[in-house]
Order: structure tokens, then sequence, then C-alpha cells
């Protein structure tokens, strides 16, 4: 008899009230008006209405957003795995996950585009050959399962994946070109006394320490043998850099939410910051000039996938993977492109953009035509250029992927210490 | 008819007093990264106080984030006092008819009308560096660059409590004006007392019950408060709300759990003490 006890069985007999109405609540709505419903916990990123229509137009098949924060999700996924019938998770909670047996392993056989998964993700290099850093909880290194029901990670590829990959990214720093007229060229630039009360770095301890750690290398004051997975020692020396920058006024604020990363950056209270890709984008399409600047000692990536919980089967497990075969048929794929993200079946994402977008977007290539974005805002004129180029030029730069450590509970306990210095 | 107080009672056993013994009873537990475990440990709070009471030269995390919160709570729950105090005042005793009071007493809720979000935004353009704040004095030649310390500082944090929490100071003190029976001010100034007198002598005594609710609401509110904080102090002032959060959202809930008892007792504490200088059910 096993000691560990997951939390949602501890709710259930702690609190037979609130296990009652939780089962009430989440009753799957397999079949409302004749159609099959798919309830789609994640976060907001890859929630847009016009997927929604066009999922249905395509395949008759509803689907009910429940949108969290990528923490929130998680915790979902751990305490109330039958309020949703799939879910849209990062690679890096895989450490969490697997072994609360909460999630089953994704049959790779019932996904038609399997073999077109890129290799970003099966081999850990880019498909014209570039190796990628695989430091911190790269995707290939939590691909796989044992078996179905595993709570054990495979190194050998299996039949059985952990998520199914759908979307992923190349993650730099932010820069104002018009507040800041000089190049940047290293992540040690966010704490160049230079922009001293300017700069930013995200609130999320367990991306913060990668962007942390990046700016460490980069100022030559230590080499991770593993970014994504430290030692305590080396998490002290992380957090006593940043504490002392953060306590001679480097930083203007740290930010937790999309929205006031980009406020910061539109308003000019920043120059230099931890950004997402749709932060620029955001910011450009207020008419002010930003930048999301490749650096020279690589990118911090991470990856999305779709994954089910132990409590979706037979006929209901069929519709989702019936809808995540949709979803890899390259609609969706272009859409994600044209958003500045990746999508992880690119022959059939290619098949639905144009191929002057395909040429901007993937290739690195000057613009020839106004880029749109997938609701139709101009994002790039004539003759501009995606920051960091083509595909190639950025995922093969990448250095690490978003992780979970080894020492997680000390690194978020040192990130509040800094918070508190 | 003691009976009539069962529903109440039931609400108040479900939903605090059972929540909050499980929340003591986790606070023991061990985890992990994915779940809780059943056990009987004081990790949980020696982590807490972990280099506390080494009498180094620097204060311990928690010490500091205590201070830090009482920090604000001080100053917001002063200046609320004050501010509250005389807006009451003048509601009660200077605006002669109800309409005027409930107009005048909604536009004190403006604050309440906008989301944080929204409060968030727009703060920005009036104390940032480019807002109109520092653009104004700038034109006035009285400061010669952007002053920094409007935004995401001690000062643009107790503002914002200031501006959101007055109302809770505002209402107790109104209601306990209100049934000043206005025949003793009038007494007093026949007997030849002047205007300060009769606030401090007359009103401020007779207020003393709305004082102290209203302090309680402030002082409760602040120091549970991690969004406010947090937003306008660029995520870079330290709360213990915030410690939770993280705590939470990391999943360490056992540890999240006993920084709640504790705050928790410290606010009771804090309670207990107001509520034995001032003994609020013998006033109402």
């Amino acid at each position: 008899m096993t000691k560990k006890i997951n939390r949602r069985v501890m709710l259930q007999t702690t609190s037979g009230f609130v296990a009652a109405s939780a089962v009430t609540l989440s009753a799957p709505a397999i079949h409302a008006d004749g159609h099959a419903v798919v309830r789609y916990l994640g976060t907001a990123v890859n929630m847009g209405d016009e997927i929604e229509k066009r999922l249905f137009e395509d395949t008759g098949i509803k689907v009910k957003y429940i949108s969290k924060t990528t923490d929130e999700v998680t915790k979902s996924i751990l305490t109330q795995p039958n309020s949703f019938d799939i879910v849209d998770s990062e690679y890096f909670s895989m450490p969490k996950l697997v072994p609360s047996g909460n999630i089953l392993g994704m049959d790779t056989t019932k996904i038609k585009e399997w073999d077109n998964v890129t290799s970003v993700f099966t081999k850990g290099m880019t498909p014209g050959g570039k190796k990628i850093g695989l430091q911190g909880t790269a995707p290939s290194k939590v691909m796989y399962l044992k078996d179905n029901t595993s709570k054990e990670f495979s190194s050998e590829p299996s039949r059985w994946a952990t998520l199914i990959p759908t979307v992923y990214n190349a993650d730099t720093l932010g820069i104002r070109p018009d507040l800041i007229n000089r190049p940047i060229n290293n992540w040690s630039e966010l704490l160049n006394p230079e922009f001293k009360g300017k700069a930013s770095i995200l609130n999320i301890p367990s991306i913060g320490i990668m962007d942390a750690a990046m700016v460490v290398e980069s100022m030559g004051e230590y080499t991770y043998p593993d970014k994504g997975n430290m030692t305590k020692d080396e998490i002290d020396l992380t957090m006593k850099i940043f504490t002392e920058a953060k306590k001679s006024g480097q930083f203007r604020a740290f930010w937790s939410d999309f929205n006031e990363s980009v406020n910061l950056m539109a308003s000019g209270e920043t120059v230099i910051q931890s950004m997402w890709s749709p932060a620029i984008t955001a910011v450009r399409s207020q008419g002010i000039p930003c930048i999301y600047q490749p650096l020279k000692e690589g990118y911090r990536a991470w990856a999305a996938g779709f994954g089910l919980p132990a409590t979706t089967k037979g006929k209901q497990a069929d519709v989702c993977y019936e809808f995540i075969n949709w979803y890899l048929s390259g609609w969706v794929g272009a859409y994600l492109n044209r958003q500045g993200y990746y999508s992880a079946i690119l022959p059939t994402a290619q098949a639905y953009m144009e191929p002057y977008e395909w040429d901007y977007w993937m290739l690195g290539k000057k613009a020839t035509k106004d880029i749109l974005s997938p609701t139709g805002q101009k994002l790039a004129s004539v003759g501009e250029v995606r920051d960091g180029g083509s595909y190639e030029d950025r995922m093969g730069g990448v250095a690490c992927w978003n992780a979970t450590m080894d020492e997680n509970k000390y690194m978020v306990r040192k990130w509040n210490e800094m918070i508190a210095s | 008819m003691s009976w009539l107080a069962i529903p109440y009672g039931l609400v108040f056993i479900f939903f605090f007093f059972i929540p909050l013994l499980l929340t003591l009873i986790v606070s023991f537990w061990d985890y992990n990264e994915y779940s809780i475990i059943p056990d009987f440990i004081f990790e949980n709070y020696i982590y807490i106080f972990d280099n506390c009471f080494t009498f180094s030269n620097s204060l311990c995390v928690t010490f500091k984030t205590y201070l830090s919160t009482f920090f604000f709570c001080i100053l917001a729950w002063l200046f609320t006092l004050l501010i509250g105090f005389f807006i009451a005042f003048f509601l009660a005793f200077y605006v002669k008819t109800t309409k005027w009071q409930i107009v005048l007493f909604l536009i004190c809720t403006i604050p309440f009308w906008t989301s944080n979000v929204i409060r968030m935004v727009s703060w920005i353009p009036l104390l940032g560096r480019n807002g109109l704040l520092n653009e104004f004095l700038l034109d006035l030649s009285i400061i010669s660059e952007p002053q920094e310390w409007f935004l995401y500082s001690e000062f643009s944090v107790i503002l914002a409590l200031v501006h959101l929490y007055t109302l809770f100071m505002i209402v107790p003190i109104f209601n306990s004006m209100m049934r000043i029976d206005y025949s003793i001010i009038e007494a007093a100034y026949d007997a030849g007392a002047n205007w300060f007198q009769v606030l401090f002598f007359i009103i401020v005594p007779l207020c003393k019950t709305g004082i102290v609710i209203g302090s309680i609401f402030v002082i409760t509110v602040v120091m549970g408060d991690f969004i406010t904080i947090g937003i306008m102090g660029g995520q870079q002032l330290a709360s213990i709300g915030k410690i939770i959060y993280v705590e939470m959202s990391y999943l360490q809930l056992p540890s999240a759990a006993a920084n709640a008892v504790i705050l928790l007792s410290i606010t009771i504490l804090m309670i207990f003490i107001m509520t034995r200088l001032i003994d609020i059910r013998k006033e109402l």
C-alpha cells in the first residue's frame, strides 16, 4: 500500500461534499444536441474562435474551451483530472504530471501525421540537421512512455507518447530599438547598468530562472553543466547575481501577466525585458517599434502538446483523437505559424499557407506582400524580415528549454527570497 | 429563537470552519512535485522561520516580508482613517439631503467599478516615466528630469491602497455618525464649545465603533493583499499573500497552508488587540 495519495483522492476522502459536487459538475457532456463535445483545457494561447468555428465545419465536433494559466492547467490535471477531456500542456510539466498517473500515454499509431512530426521533437535536431541545445526539459527527453499507463519515461521511441506535439517557439529578449539606439547582441545586456531602472524579467520562477541563467552565462560569471537542472549552489549563485541587480535598481518591474509585459514595453517604462512572441506583436500593432532580438547565446525554447487524462476513455477518447488529427491536418498549423509560433507538423501547415507567407515566416526571406496575422492585422510591410530569421536559424539557435528542476522546491523558495529582498 | 441562527451556523461551519481546519491539518503534511502526503511534520513551519533566529546581521525573508507588510498596513490605515473620517464627517453633517448623500456615496465607490487589469493599465499614463504627473511637474520646472518613484514604489502601493480602501473606512464611520443625536452637538455649542472641541470630544468618541470596524476591514484586507502590492510595486515588493500565491501555483500546498496559518494568527491577534481597546459589542 503506497503512502502517496493524490489530491483528488484526498478531497474525496476528506470532504464528501466537495467531491460530490465536483463529480456532478464534471460529468462529461459527450453528445449535447447530437454533436460530439470536447472539453479542452489549456492556456488561452491557442484558443481562437476561428479554430472553434473551423473545427465544427470540418468535423462536427464542438469544442468547449477551459482557459487557465500554465500553472493552473498543471494544477487541474493533478487535482481534477475528470473536469476535461483533453489538455494542452507544456512538455516541461511532464516530470510533474507523468508520475502522478493522471495522464495516459497517447497512442501514436492513431495519429495520421505522426511520421511527419518535426525532428525538433523526435530527434532533438532541426530538419536541416542543426543540433538543438537540449538543456532543461527538452521535449525529446520526455516524449515517450514505456507503455500506455506507465509512470516512467522511455528513452527509446515507443508507441506511447506523453503529449502529441502541437506548438512551440524560441523565446528571447524584447527590446525598444528606438530607445536603445545601438545593437544588442547578448543576454548580459539585461543587467547592463546602462539600462538601470529600464529592464524587466518575468516573475514566473520556472521560466524566469532560465532567462536568468542565460544572462549569468552570457556575463561570463558561470557556465552551467545543465541550466535546466541546477544544483542548490548554482541556484544560490544565480539568485545572488539577480538579487544584487534588483537591489541596485536595475529592474523597473517584474511582470507576470502577458498584458503587463505589453504595457511596460509600449509605455517605455522598460526598454529591454523577457518577452513572449505575441506580446511583441501586440506592441508593434500599436505602432511602436519593438524587436524580438536574436542573441548570440541562443534562445530559450518551449513546446506544448495534447494529452488525455486517465479518465478519458472509449468513444470520448476516439473523438479526442479525431480532434487531434484535425488539429494537425494543416489549417491550425498555418494559423499558428502566422502568429509567429511554429506548428509541429510542418508539411501540412505549408499546404495551407501562401508561398510568400511561408517565405517570410519559415525561410526568413523579405516580405514580398504585407504580412497579416490570422485575424487580419498587419504585422510587417513589404521588404521587412522576421526577427531572428528562418526556422532553421531560430530553432537551430535554441540553447535550452523551459524546465522543471530536481531542486524545484528550493528554486521557488530562493526566487521568493529575491522578490522579498 | 436560537434556531434562527442555524442556517448561518451551517454556512459558517461548512465554508469557514471546515476549510480552515483542513488548512491547519494540511500545513503539517509533507509534499512532493505532484501530490501532498498525509504526515505530521513541522518542516513547513521550520522552513518559514529558517535563519530567523540566528541573530545574523540580515533579517530572514519571513521577517522582512512581514515588516514590509506591516509598513503598508500602518500607512494605509493611517491615511484611509484620516481621509475616510473627514469624508464621512462631511457626508454626515454638511450634506443635508439624503439624495445627495447617496449620490456622493456612489462617487466614493468609483474605484471599485474597474477591474484590476484596467487599474493596472491606467496608472502608467498617470504616474509613469512619461506620464501626466511627470510632464506636468516638468512643465512647471518643479523637477528637471522624470521622477521614477511615482510608479512601482512604496509610494504608488500606498496611493493605490488608500485609493481603493478608503471606502471601507467611510461606510462604518458614516454609519456611526448618523446615529449621533444632533441635540448633543447643539448642547455642546450652547455650552460654549468650539468646532474643534465638538469634533474631538463629542464626535470622535461617539464614532469609536465605526473607526474600529473600519480599521479591522482595512487592516485585514491589506495584510492579505498581494494583487495591489504586486501590480503597483512592479512585483518587486514582497507580501505574504504573494508568497502564498507562488507556493500554491507550484502545488506546494502544505507550505502555503503553513504560511496562511501564520498570517491568519497574526491578523487575528491584531483584531483581538483592537477589540480589547474598544468593545465593539457594547458600543453597537
